[in-house]
């Protein structure tokens, strides 16, 4: 008697797990996962309209037309390398709020460091000058 | 006097002339990826005649400009009568109404004058996303192998006409 109950009820259960899958691709709203990388990427990306705002908090209406394209890129199957992509195809790397560290760009990635550098250096030299007891 | 003592001097100038040059800067100029590159491929309704379309291979072997607008848009209605004039001239001037409502696309052209030889529909502004449309109005110089070559962001001033498109499109002519 228990076995029977018991494979009914998992019987039950396969079939209400097949089923909720097929009510879930028809669900207008997209997956939870889809929603969740969205809202990743999107916090990544700037809104080109309110450019201190990311995609993710922007109101403007490039920035919902913008994460709709996004969304429909997830659906599709892109990975996330691919909808950065696209989007640095369309408006160049000052979409996205880490830009990439190539030669155009290097001065600014390490430009601080380099003049902090230099400031050391000139500070420990005239240091040195000042004291006048050479080391 | 020591030469020593004008580094510093000379260091002030250095950045004053960068200091400067940033004055003429916009920093919230977006420019584009996409100049030098082929103008995206799109093919949409043509606005007020629901049968026809337009689409960007149409454009092929011909230099054409492609100018982004919407009834919307106030920069747009500024720039408007300069297109006006280009259209006057024979400069080769497609629209896109961009994001707009048809209605008031057309009341805009009917009561500004259409400048354009053919304007398309770009409704949910898809087109507008290829082209990394982020502000309208904008404006592409678009060659006869389908590469854009001038993106002007921003309506067009008689100062950038006169300097730098039309030159560029009598150069892309030849």
């Amino acid at each position: 008697m228990m076995t029977v109950r018991y494979l009914l009820r998992s019987l039950i259960l396969m079939a209400v797990l097949a089923f909720s899958s097929v009510s879930f691709a028809a669900d207008n709203h997209s997956s939870a996962a889809t929603e969740a990388r969205l809202k990743s990427l999107s916090s990544e990306l700037r809104c080109l309209v309110c450019q201190n705002s990311t995609l993710a908090d922007s109101d403007a209406p490039l920035a919902q037309d913008l994460r709709n394209e996004i969304r429909k890129l997830i659906d599709e199957g892109k990975t996330d390398e691919e909808v950065v992509e696209y989007l640095v195809a369309r408006y160049g790397d000052f979409v996205t709020f880490r830009p990439p560290v190539n030669t155009s760009t290097a001065l600014l990635w390490f430009g601080p460091f380099i003049m902090l550098l230099i400031g050391a250096v000139t500070l420990i030299v005239v240091l040195r000058k000042r004291s006048g007891t050479p080391e | 006097m020591k030469l020593k003592a004008l580094i510093p001097l000379a260091l002030f100038i250095i950045m004053l002339a960068f200091l400067g040059k940033g004055l003429f800067l916009n920093p919230r100029e977006v420019p584009s990826p996409l100049v030098g590159k082929p103008a995206p491929a799109f093919t949409a309704p043509v606005l007020g005649n629901a049968d026809a379309t337009f689409s960007s291979a149409d454009m092929k072997g011909k230099v054409w400009m492609l100018n982004m607008w919407a009834s919307w848009c106030a920069a747009c209605r500024d720039e408007h009568p300069l297109l006006v004039e280009m259209k006057a001239h024979g400069i080769p001037l497609y629209g896109l109404a961009y994001k707009d409502v048809e209605e008031d696309a057309l009341a805009v052209l009917k009561e500004m004058g259409n400048p354009y030889i053919i304007t398309a529909d770009d409704q949910d502004g898809r087109i507008g996303i290829d082209y990394g449309v982020y502000g309208v109005p904008e404006t592409y110089v678009i060659d006869k192998a389908g590469i854009i070559r001038y993106k002007q962001i921003g309506p067009i001033t008689p100062l950038d006409l006169r300097d730098k498109i039309l030159p560029l499109l009598k150069e892309l002519e030849e």
